[in-house]
């Protein structure tokens, strides 16, 4: 497989009232798996239902109610760990994580502490083009997701809903790798990104179907190069956890604010408590909730509604066989075989439905024509009219005809733009087009000469003081572009001038 | 053989409030020794020399049974909420849980 090469970023640094410090981060991104149904029982997961519709009594814990597991969402959770190049480990097991919420009716979520499905891997995180952050993957363990609690409805009650109960989760942990705000979001984005090719999370922030608790630590450079070098997390400051967050935007704002405080309290004496906290994007700031504190004992241990799950290796081999190409090898394939620019390939391969747009467009023709007009053309109309690239007016077969136009020199590149606006609201093939409205470039010289002529003829002034000064020959090739509506080939029109004035 | 832990009355305590099972301050001493005679009995396991054995997680030699994803269940809104102390408008309705 194609690797791009690529080097660290620096870390964010952050100047204090005193010192210098640096932030270190680890996140768990919680991914819910795309399946019909829930982990353990058969209620489906889609989302805005009715309240408490998708609830089997499994879900809504009733007495006597086992748990049987969904084997796509299994396969989904394999799909990722090979798609983070991750360790997948044929024997796991369940556990019981134990706490009581309203929202959570069995009073523990099953999850997987002890022996998770997935071990280490890692993400590619890009920041530039040359430049990537390394991300190793610690682990990714299935778990259940909790209800909804709705708190502003009513004053004096909470409202309850169990549609989200039981959805099956990935959450994937990072090590803390990461280092400044700009790298968390996009190792988000990124992660994101992986999880829409392999189409095991559709990576939805909004309706809460990726989300990512971040821990945040700050220490004085050199530090976090001594607990690389050792593994001892002592060189590093104590970590605060950011719960439950769903826009890259807050992501990177949290981050910095929280490592803001952990400064402000260091340089001042004091010392920062590890906890949980919650951070308000209308306030700006991040706030302690203690009221989960004291539930921190989770009190982990083995589901006995569950014997441990156990999986072959030939079917790992055979998801491993189906899984498709992902971003990183794309991108690198791009700009090997079509001759891109890293970062027009980036562009191209953000999204998967784009990257194959680019490629039908770009068979068998110029591949960096073809992403300039994807790119600059295509995109920038799609945006225009705030559409994306799977409600495109054109086809790839069309764009490609207006690049084949291009290449055998029927249309220059002004009118091929306009061919594109008339394909893009009108449709219909573009050579037809160029051939019914008589948009083909003029490259038969007779029809230039007498252009020429013509133009030479009726303005003898302008030719002496082209003669004298030769620079002013541009007037001529730009009446005769006139004349011809833009049709004639320019550079053919270019020599005929010269020669006729016999520059 | 001396049981390898103890527990003490505020264990008593906080694992009652963990399982939030309300025990009255005078019953926490018997709760502690009841639980030291149940970790006691238990403790006698530990007698057993289980060094390279496996644990059992089952009986009988079965694989954990797997569901197709096929939506089987669900659409009984009424039935969820039948025993809820309170429900409106489709929700589980409870003591306000932020502070």
């Amino acid at each position: 497989m194609l690797d791009l090469t690529y080097e660290a970023p620096k870390p964010k640094v952050i100047a204090g009232a005193k010192y210098d410090w640096e932030l270190v981060i680890g996140m768990e991104v919680h991914a819910q798996v795309a399946s019909n149904a829930k982990l353990f029982s058969g209620a489906s997961t889609q989302f805005g239902n009715e309240p408490n519709s998708n609830v089997s009594f499994v879900d809504a814990a009733m007495p006597g109610m086992l748990p049987v597991i969904n084997e796509f969402c299994v396969e989904q959770a394999v799909r990722t760990g090979l798609g983070l190049k991750a360790e997948i480990n044929l024997w796991s097991a369940f556990d019981r994580k134990n706490y009581f919420y309203p929202d959570l009716p069995q009073g523990y979520q099953i999850s997987q502490l002890y022996h998770p499905i997935v071990g280490e891997g890692e993400v590619i995180v890009d920041m530039e083009p040359g430049i990537a952050r390394r991300v190793r993957i610690e682990r990714i363990h299935m778990e259940q997701d909790a209800g909804k609690s709705i708190h502003d409805m009513d004053p004096n009650m909470s409202f309850v809903d169990l549609n989200r109960t039981g959805v099956c989760l990935m959450e994937i942990v990072s090590r803390p790798d990461i280092r400044g705000p700009e790298e968390a979001a996009a190792y988000v984005g990124k992660l994101r990104q992986i999880l829409r090719y392999l189409g095991t999370c559709d990576g939805n922030m909004q309706n809460g179907n990726l989300r990512a608790d971040v821990n945040v630590s700050i220490c004085r450079p050199g530090q976090y190069e001594k607990y690389i070098e050792t593994g001892d997390f002592s060189h590093l400051g104590t970590r605060c956890e950011i719960k439950n967050m769903n826009s890259m935007r807050f992501i990177q704002q949290a981050i910095e604010v929280e490592a803001r405080r952990q400064i402000q309290i260091v340089e001042s004496g004091g010392t920062v408590d590890q906890e949980t906290r919650l951070y308000d994007p209308d306030k700006g700031e991040t706030r302690s909730m203690r009221s989960k504190e004291e539930a921190h004992d989770y009190r982990y241990f083995p589901d006995p509604d569950l014997l441990p799950l156990e999986i072959e290796q030939a079917w790992v081999d055979d998801i491993a066989a189906k899984l498709p190409e992902l971003p990183d090898a794309k991108k690198a394939r791009f700009v090997a075989d079509f001759g891109l620019s890293e970062y027009d390939a980036s562009v191209l391969t953000a999204e998967v439905v784009s990257a194959n747009f680019f490629e039908e467009v770009a068979q068998g023709r110029d591949g960096k024509m073809a992403a300039n007009w994807v790119i600059n053309e295509l995109f920038g109309r799609l945006k225009k009219d705030d559409k994306d690239i799977t409600s495109s007016p054109v086809t790839p077969a069309q764009l490609g005809g207006i690049i084949e136009l291009i290449q055998k020199g029927d249309i220059s590149g002004k009118i091929a733009k306009d061919l594109f606006e008339i394909v893009y609201t009108e449709g219909g093939d573009p050579a037809e087009i160029v051939e019914a409205r008589g948009m083909k470039q003029v490259t038969d010289t007779g029809a230039i000469e007498t252009a020429v002529d013509e133009i030479i003829a009726a303005n003898p002034a302008q030719v002496e003081k082209a003669k004298a000064n030769p620079k002013l020959a541009g007037w001529f090739v730009g009446q005769v572009m006139k004349a011809t509506g833009g049709k004639a080939n320019p550079k053919a029109v270019n020599d005929i001038v010269s020669a006729k004035l016999g520059l | 053989m001396e049981p390898y832990m103890s527990i003490t009355t505020e264990t008593a305590a906080k694992v009652a409030k963990l399982a939030r099972i309300r025990v009255e301050e005078d019953a926490l001493p018997a709760l502690a020794q009841e639980f030291n005679n149940i970790l006691g009995f238990i403790e006698q396991l530990n007698e057993v020399d289980v060094a390279g054995v496996e644990p059992m997680t089952s009986v009988t030699p079965q694989r954990l049974k797997r569901r197709v994803d096929d939506v089987t269940d669900g659409n009984q809104q009424g039935k969820v909420l039948k025993n809820a102390p309170d429900a409106r408008e489709g929700f589980f309705a409870v003591p306000k849980v932020v502070e």
